[in-house]
């Protein structure tokens, strides 16, 4: 992208009411491009997570906006400004780290008053701030602990005061709930969700964890090596994925590949079924997805497809049962129980069959 | 059974150890100035030694020059160290050898090296040319003592307090080196002690002049080691033991 | 003492060539970080180095490959398989010019080829000695039921304190022939024996000096060791014997490289202890580099003598890296 380019985008995104644009950031390390092309904005309040495996640049974006990188190219706007030259100390946002990173030297008091103190705020105010806080993530009276005597759900809450007392206008959380087990981690999401909510201000978080982002996020940018694949509000990413990489990694999800027939028609599985997309061309390939729980189980002699149910495992609320059919194994979810070895017909309604252009590499 | 051969093994290698230092220290009470014969107990030598002033000033020498020596390098290797914990790949591989290089070279050619370095500059050899390279042998040992450290550190501390409004200068002082404040004084002991225990080095940067104990002990060799240099050194390992007990007692009540 | 100490013209234009270099990559780094980065605290040290560090060293190569006038020779390192070397081109020379073959009376000496066999295997036995004794040692020490471990460590330190040449030359006062030693022999009638001035009593003062450090990598990486390994052991089968040098042997190999480098590569160049306790009858290859440069004042081949040592020290830790590829095996610290 050259200047021109480049400063008119700039141009267009500074008559928007957007907190951060991210303008054709790209990043490269020794040659090799971690990030490419990134385009995307941020509102206020909004709670925007970016998803993707490891090693898909969602970290080195957030480092970009904490300012511990700088982009390569493109342009990076906080209320219209361009700041990609401005050092982390100088900006308004403040980073929650993988593993923490609390200080091991100074005890929880000291951690989270080390931006206040760096402000030469008085010392009376810094102490009802330090205790405002301790209160706010349910650490009342550990002031004096020396920091590596918590347990990683204390540490992650001082880590979280440390950020917020100094009132940040974005939040920035890497992985933040990574080192802790599942129910924690739970817990934690709902806090931190309702954290945000009362505080007002804008998160943006990074994870690997699809359901974290599907159960927080305002809205989910899913990420695949250095590129953006999709951005939207949880609805509509799970139940209208792009392309494959993000159907499959968002929830479990049968890709099939196809062909278009014609407009609202495909075939695949050896069947030709209605559909709700158009605008392919005629037999065109296509990569067809259909999500585990949208497959009807039903009798062999009516189903659209018909299989043998290889497996079945029970998974809480619904059964899990692999049907071999042809050349596909089909994932189904259902809350009734076909035995092993069975023959049933499976239909899937137009509106659940998502179809979208193939992808080059199918990972 | 087996326990008590294995103290006694240890105990045989401790007498080996000690044999000579208990030897000297006992010789320093000999009223005569034979190394062999007995002839009673006296403090003569450590009178003599007080009066002695070619010892003195060698023991001025040895001790201000550890002191220099050990605090320059203890900067000058701190910095590096985080220096060099923050480089890339290649250039870090880089100064790493640069580093090992004084350790591995024999202590006699980094001798005649420095020594060439100062003769072929023109500056007179003296107090000034064996500092400075006490400074250049010691300082590699303060990185490898704090290389240890920073690595053991999580990274993102540091920008953590940049994300906090600390400028890389506050940051510097109050998060990275509290954090391998361990490794700093191990590296600044160790580069006393063997500032303090140094000849080999010493003998070829320095004049005649200008001598340290281990010059002064080495040039006494020839006519006979006079029993005052054993009072002194006697003096200097009581005092260094009680400064290992005051350390060890101060760390103990850290705890 | 040689007086003329310079150097050619484009020593002098590499040197300012190395320093514009060193301002440059200062300057690049600090442009490319837009600013300030950390790895500039690195930067004093650096030149600190490139002066006291690899600009001794360029000077040590050059005067190794030049003669006393500054030109280019191999002279230096053909001295060193020939001692005679400079002589015996003379005589050459001469009896050229006086049509007169000399080549019967032209002796070959190895003076300098000698010492340095000596050196190594003086060095051999100090480290095979060090290595018998200290491991024992070091193995005990790391024994969890005794509890020792750190005391000793301490004790192993504290006798450095004492300076090491009077540790040395108290050993005289133990050995020479009216030592404590002899005294007792006669005193309980039986003849004196010589101690002094005898190889034996070099390498008594080598062991004694380098001891402490084959004992603390291998007491380091013991320690260290998950203790269970051997319990693992002796459950699938091994009796305390077959423990030791099936697995815990092994497993010190780093500890060991470590002690035997940190042992070896000082004691190749020791060259005070030889002189006190081995009364200068016997020469070691650090005697000879000195004696090069202080004595006789050649500094070419002094040079080319230092050159030869780095580059045999050089090559032997290369090898040990191969045996303990991640330095493991730790130093003092």
């Amino acid at each position: 992208m050259n200047s021109e380019q480049l400063n008119e985008r700039i141009k267009k995104a500074r008559q928007k009411d957007h907190l951060i644009d991210l303008i054709g950031i790209s990043k490269e390390y020794d040659g090799v491009k971690v990030l490419k092309d990134i385009n995307l904005y941020i509102r206020k309040k909004e709670f925007v997570t970016l998803l993707g495996p490891s090693g898909c640049g969602k970290t080195t974006t957030l480092r970009i906006i904490g300012g511990f990188e700088t982009p390569s190219d493109g342009a990076l706007l906080f209320e219209g400004q361009e700041i990609s030259d401005l050092p982390p100390h100088k900006r308004r946002v403040n980073t929650v780290f993988q593993k923490y990173a609390l200080f091991p030297h100074l005890n929880v008091y000291d951690n989270i008053a080390f931006g206040l103190k760096l402000k030469k705020m008085p010392k009376k105010q810094i102490d009802e701030k330090v205790e405002q806080m301790l209160e706010l993530v349910n650490l009342k009276g550990y002031g004096k602990r020396h920091v590596e005597a918590l347990s990683g759900g204390q540490q992650q809450r001082v880590a979280i005061a440390r950020s917020l007392v100094n009132e940040p206008e974005v939040l920035l959380l890497d992985e933040p709930l990574g080192a802790l087990d599942l129910k924690l981690r739970k817990d934690m999401q709902l806090e931190l969700k309702s954290m945000q909510q009362r505080l007002g201000i804008t998160f943006i978080y990074v994870t690997h964890d699809q359901e974290e982002a599907l159960t927080m996020s305002d809205t989910i940018v899913v990420m695949k090596d250095g590129t953006i694949q999709q951005i939207g509000d949880p609805k509509s990413i799970y139940d209208e994925p792009a392309n494959a990489f993000v159907a499959d990694f968002i929830g479990e999800s049968n890709i099939l590949r196809g062909t278009m027939v014609k407009d609202e028609l495909v075939s695949f599985a050896g069947a030709d079924f209605p559909c709700v997309d158009s605008g392919f061309g005629e037999n065109a390939p296509v990569d067809v997805v259909i999500r585990p729980e949208d497959i009807m189980l039903v009798g062999e002699d009516v189903g659209q497809i018909v299989g043998t149910v290889s497996s079945v495992l029970f998974k809480g609320v619904h059964y899990e049962m692999m049907i071999d059919a042809g050349e596909y194994t089909f994932k189904v979810h259902s809350t009734s129980m076909q035995p092993q070895g069975s023959k049933v017909g499976m239909n899937i309604v137009p509106f659940n069959i998502h179809i979208m252009k193939p992808m080059t590499e199918v990972n | 059974m087996m326990k008590l051969l294995k103290k006694c093994y240890l105990g045989l290698i401790m007498v080996f150890l000690y044999i000579p230092i208990v030897v000297l220290i006992i010789q320093s009470f000999n009223a005569g100035e034979s190394r062999a014969n007995w002839e009673g107990f006296s403090f003569r030598w450590y009178i003599e030694l007080l009066q002695d002033e070619r010892i003195l000033n060698a023991l001025y020498v040895t001790v201000s020059i550890a002191v220099i020596a050990m605090i320059v390098s203890t900067i000058l290797g701190t910095l590096a160290a985080i220096g060099i914990h923050a480089m890339r790949k290649r250039p870090q591989a880089m100064m790493m050898t640069l580093t090992n290089l004084p350790n591995t070279m024999p202590d006699i050619v980094t001798g005649i090296s420095l020594m060439l370095l100062v003769l072929f500059t023109k500056v007179e050899r003296g107090y000034v040319t064996m500092l400075l390279a006490h400074i250049t042998f010691d300082t590699p040992y303060v990185i490898l003592s704090v290389l240890p450290k920073l690595k053991q550190m999580n990274r993102h501390t540091y920008e953590a307090a940049l994300d906090l409004g600390a400028t890389p200068v506050y940051a510097l002082f109050h998060v990275i080196i509290p954090q391998c404040k361990q490794g700093i004084i191990t590296g600044a002991m160790l580069a006393f002690t063997l500032s303090l225990d140094d000849f080999t080095i010493s003998y070829f940067t320095t004049s005649p002049l200008v001598q340290n104990l281990s010059t002064l002990i080495y040039s006494a060799t020839r006519t006979g080691i006079d029993p005052t240099l054993n009072a002194l050194s006697a003096l200097m390992f009581v005092a260094l033991l009680v400064l290992l007990l005051i350390v060890n007692r101060r760390t103990a009540e850290d705890k | 003492m040689i007086s003329n100490v310079s150097l050619p013209w484009w020593a002098w234009a590499a040197m300012g060539v190395g320093l514009v270099v060193f301002i440059a990559m200062i300057a690049m780094t600090i442009k490319r970080n837009r600013g300030m980065h950390r790895s500039l605290f690195a930067s004093p040290y650096t030149l600190w180095m490139i002066i006291f560090t690899v600009v001794p060293v360029i000077l040590i190569s050059y005067y190794a490959f030049t003669d006393a006038n500054g030109h280019f020779t191999l002279d230096n390192f053909k001295n060193f398989w020939d001692s005679h070397y400079e002589a015996n081109k003379v005589i050459a020379a001469e009896g050229k010019r006086l049509g007169v073959d000399y080549s019967q009376y032209i002796v070959r000496g190895t003076v300098n080829w000698d010492t340095l066999v000596y050196s190594l295997w003086m060095a051999f036995q100090c480290t095979v000695i060090c290595l018998l004794l200290g491991y024992p040692a070091a193995l005990f020490m790391a024994d969890r039921k005794m509890k020792l471990g750190s005391t000793l460590v301490v004790l192993f330190i504290i006798p450095m304190w004492m300076n090491f040449l009077l540790r040395t030359v108290a050993w005289m006062s133990l050995l020479e022939d009216s030592g404590l030693i002899n005294s007792l022999l006669k005193s309980l009638g039986f003849e004196g024996v010589q101690l002094m001035y005898t190889s034996n009593t070099v390498l008594l003062g080598m062991v004694y000096n380098y001891l402490p450090f084959m004992v603390f990598p291998i007491y380091t990486v013991l320690n260290k060791m998950d203790f269970r390994l051997s319990e693992a052991a002796a459950d699938l089968g091994c009796n305390s014997f077959q423990t030791l040098y099936k697995v815990t042997v092994p497993l010190s190999v780093p500890g060991i490289v470590s002690g035997i480098t940190m042992v070896f590569m000082p004691s190749v160049t020791t060259f005070f202890i030889p002189r006190v306790l081995g009364g200068g009858y016997t020469m070691m290859f650090g005697d000879l580099i000195e004696s090069k440069f202080l004595t006789e004042g050649n500094w070419n081949a002094g040079s080319a003598l230092s050159l030869l040592m780095m580059l045999l020290i050089l090559v032997s830790l290369s090898i040990l890296r191969k045996v303990d590829p991640n330095g493991e095996g730790g130093g003092l610290a």
